[in-house]
C-alpha cells in the first residue's frame, strides 16, 4: 500500500542549522495495516508524516502509494488520497468558517473546486449523519463557527474531515495529545471505529506506549531519524510496556531520557 | 450638518465602497496585505479616461478597467506564489510598475473628462442631478458586486479561497492549490479596486496619477469601521458592513473637513484612525493584564 524507500530528510542543508531529521528510513505498509509510531521528541515522527503528505520534500529516497511514486508530487495533489489529523487541534480546521463549511471543504478533497454551490442539501444530510457518530451534539450546530468549539470537539471534527472523503491512507499525529484524558479517550475510540468501518490503512504517531501496543497491528519505534524497532504479530503481542522501554534503551544505546514516554505509562 | 454633506458622503461612500470590497477580499478574506491596490485604483481611472477620450463607450471602459485591475492582481499573485516574494513587497513592486504604466496610459499626469460623455452623464441625461446620478451609479455597482461576491464566496472555489486566508496548511491537506486560490482572490480584489477607480474618475471629471495613493489605508479604515459598527457575524453581514463602513468613513472625513482640517492633512488623519484601530486590541490586552496583575497582587496581600 505505502512504501517508504530509503528516505532521507535534511533541514537547512549546508548551514550551521543543518538537521538530519530522517536517515535513510524504509517502511512498508500492507493494506489495512494500522501502524503506531513512537519515539522521543525530535525523533522524526512528524517528519515521516510530512514527507508522506508532501508538506516537506525529501532529500533522497522514494515514496510509493499503491505502486505510484509520489515523492515529487505537490502536497495538494497527494492530498487527494490521504486524510490527515494534526497534533495541534487548531491546525486541522478553519476557525472563521462554520462546521458545515469545514466539512464541505473536506468532502471535496481530491476534486477540483468549481464555481458551483459549495454545500448542497444532500451534503448536509451526510454531515448530520456523520456528526451524530461523534456523540458531541454537533449535528445540530452545522451553522456554528468552528472557532466556538473546544479543542476536543475540533479534533473530533478534524478526524471526520480527514475521513469523510474516504482516503487510501490516514495519517494521525499525536491527535489526542493536546486533549484532556477523557476527551482523548473518546477521540481515540472514535478513531478505532472509523478505521474499522472504512478499513483504512493508518499511520498513527502516539506518545502512549500502552496504546501503541494495543491499538492497531504494528508498533514502530523511531530514534534520531531512524526506525529502530518494528514490532508485529506474535512478538508484539508478547511485548509489555516495560519490555518496550527496555528495547528502546537497548536499541538506542542510551538510557531513556524522555520523561514524556515514561509518564505516559 | 447640511444635506450636501450627507449626500456627498453617500455619493463618495458608495463609489469608493467597491474599492473597499476589494480591500476586504484581499486583506480580510485572503489575509493578504495587498499594496497593488494603490496602483490598481489609478489604473482603473486611467483606462476608463483613455477609453472615453478616444470616444469609446464608457461602459466598455469600465469593463476594460476591471480586466486591467485583474491583470495587476495576477502579477502580484505571480510574484508572490511563483517567485516567492513576500506579500508586501510583491504588492509594492506591482504598484511601482503601475505608476509608470498609468502614466503611459494617460499620456500625462492628469487627464480631464470635462464635457465628455461618461456613465455619469448618461444617468444625468435621464433627468437626475449630479449627486443623485452618482448615488445611482454607486448603488447599482455596490449591489451587483455585493450579490456576486456573496454568491461566489459560497461556491466551492469561493469557500476554498476563504479557507486559504483562514488556514493555509489545512486547506492544502484538503487538496486545494493555495497558490491558485491566492491568484484568483488577488485578481478579483484588484478588478473591484480598478472598477471603483474608473467610477471615481468619471465622478471627479478627471484622472490623476496620484489619486490612488493611500487607497489601501482608506479601505482598511472603512473595513474596520464597518466591522466595529455592524459586525461580521455572517458573510452577508460582513459585506454589508464594508459598504456601511465606507459611507461612514466618508462622513467622518466630510465632518473633519468642515471643522477646518486642511485637505492636505487628510491622509495623516486616516493613518491615525487606522493606527488606533489596529492598536486597540493590544491596548485593551495590556490594560487587562495590568488589571489582572493587580488582582493577583491583592490576593497575595490577603494571604500574607
Ligand atoms: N521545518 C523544520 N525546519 C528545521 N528543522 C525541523 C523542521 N521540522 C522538524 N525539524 C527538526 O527535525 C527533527 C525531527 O522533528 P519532528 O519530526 O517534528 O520530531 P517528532 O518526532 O517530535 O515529531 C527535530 O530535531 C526538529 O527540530
Ligand atoms: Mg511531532
Amino acid at each position: 500500500m505505502l512504501k517508504i524507500l530509503r528516505v532521507s530528510k535534511i533541514f537547512n542543508p549546508g548551514s550551521i542549522n543543518e538537521k538530519v531529521a530522517l536517515q535513510n528510513i524504509s517502511l512498508h505498509l500492507q493494506p489495512g495495516d494500522v501502524v503506531n509510531i513512537i519515539g522521543s521528541n525530535g525523533a522524526g515522527k512528524t517528519t515521516v508524516l510530512n514527507v508522506v503528505t508532501g508538506a516537506c520534500p525529501v532529500n533522497a529516497g522514494a515514496i510509493l502509494l499503491k505502486g505510484q511514486a509520489i515523492q515529487s508530487l505537490p502536497e495538494h495533489i497527494r492530498a487527494a488520497k490521504m486524510g490527515r489529523v494534526f497534533q495541534d487541534p487548531l491546525m486541522g480546521t478553519a476557525a472563521t468558517m462554520t462546521i458545515e463549511e469545514n466539512l464541505a471543504l473536506a468532502l471535496r478533497r481530491g476534486s477540483r473546486r468549481r464555481i458551483r454551490w459549495g454545500i448542497t442539501t444532500k451534503d448536509r444530510a451526510l454531515f448530520r449523519e456523520r456528526l451524530s457518530l461523534l456523540g458531541l451534539e454537533l449535528e445540530n450546530r452545522l451553522k456554528d463557527k468552528v472557532g466556538l468549539l473546544s479543542g476536543g470537539q475540533r479534533q473530533a471534527l478534524t478526524l471526520l474531515m480527514a475521513t469523510i472523503a474516504t482516503p487510501q491512507l490516514l495519517l494521525l499525529d499525536e491527535h489526542t495529545a493536546a486533549l484532556d484524558p477523557k476527551t482523548g479517550e473518546k477521540v481515540l475510540k472514535l478513531t478505532a471505529k472509523i478505521i474499522k468501518a472504512f478499513q483504512l490503512t493508518t499511520l498513527m504517531v502516539t506518545h502512549n506506549l500502552e496504546q501503541a501496543l494495543q491499538f492497531g497491528n504494528r508498533t514502530v519505534m523511531m530514534h534520531e531519524g531512524r526506525i529502530i524497532l518494528d514490532l508485529k504479530g506474535e512478538r508484539r503481542q508478547r511485548t509489555s510496556v516495560k519490555e518496550l522501554l527496555a528495547l528502546f534503551q537497548q536499541a538506542s544505546g542510551k538510557t531513556m531520557d524522555c520523561d514524556r514516554l515514561l509518564l505516559a505509562k | 450638518m447640511t444635506i450636501a454633506v450627507w449626500s456627498g458622503a453617500l455619493e463618495q461612500g458608495l463609489l469608493w465602497a467597491v474599492m473597499v470590497l476589494g480591500v476586504y477580499l484581499t486583506f480580510r478574506v485572503l489575509d493578504f496585505p495587498d499594496l497593488t491596490i494603490d496602483g490598481g485604483f489609478t489604473l482603473g481611472a486611467a483606462v476608463v479616461t483613455r477609453f472615453i477620450i478616444e470616444g469609446l463607450n464608457p461602459l466598455w471602459g469600465m469593463i476594460a478597467a476591471m480586466f486591467c485591475g485583474a491583470a495587476a492582481g495576477l502579477v502580484t499573485g505571480f510574484l508572490h506564489t511563483r517567485l516567492k516574494i513576500a506579500p508586501l513587497l510583491a504588492g509594492i513592486l506591482t504598484m511601482i510598475a503601475l505608476y509608470s504604466i498609468n502614466l503611459r496610459v494617460m499620456g500625462s499626469a492628469n487627464l480631464s473628462l470635462l464635457r465628455m460623455e461618461t456613465a455619469l452623464t448618461w444617468i444625468m441625461n435621464l433627468g437626475f442631478n449630479k449627486a443623485c446620478s452618482a448615488i445611482i451609479l454607486g448603488a447599482i455597482a455596490v449591489i451587483i458586486v455585493v450579490i456576486i461576491l456573496y454568491l461566489f464566496l459560497n461556491t466551492e472555489m469561493g469557500m476554498a479561497i476563504r479557507a486559504t486566508g483562514d488556514n493555509e496548511q489545512m486547506i492544502r491537506t484538503l487538496g486545494v492549490n493555495t497558490d491558485t486560490m491566492k491568484i484568483v482572490g488577488l485578481s478579483m480584489g484588484n478588478a473591484l479596486v480598478a472598477l471603483s477607480g474608473s467610477m471615481v474618475a468619471q465622478y471627479q471629471g478627471f484622472a490623476d496619477v496620484g489619486m490612488g495613493i493611500g487607497m489601501i489605508i482608506m479601505g482598511l479604515a472603512a473595513v474596520i469601521i464597518g466591522e466595529a459598527l455592524v459586525g461580521a457575524k455572517s458573510l452577508l453581514r460582513a459585506l454589508i458592513a464594508v459598504v456601511i463602513g465606507s459611507i461612514i468613513y466618508r462622513l467622518v472625513i466630510s465632518v473633519v473637513l468642515q471643522i477646518g482640517l486642511p485637505t492636505t492633512d487628510l491622509k495623516l488623519f486616516t493613518a491615525v484612525i487606522v493606527t488606533v484601530a489596529l492598536a486597540f486590541p493590544v491596548i485593551k490586552d495590556s490594560f487587562r493584564t495590568k488589571q489582572m496583575m493587580r488582582r493577583v497582587g491583592n490576593v497575595e496581600d490577603t494571604k500574607g
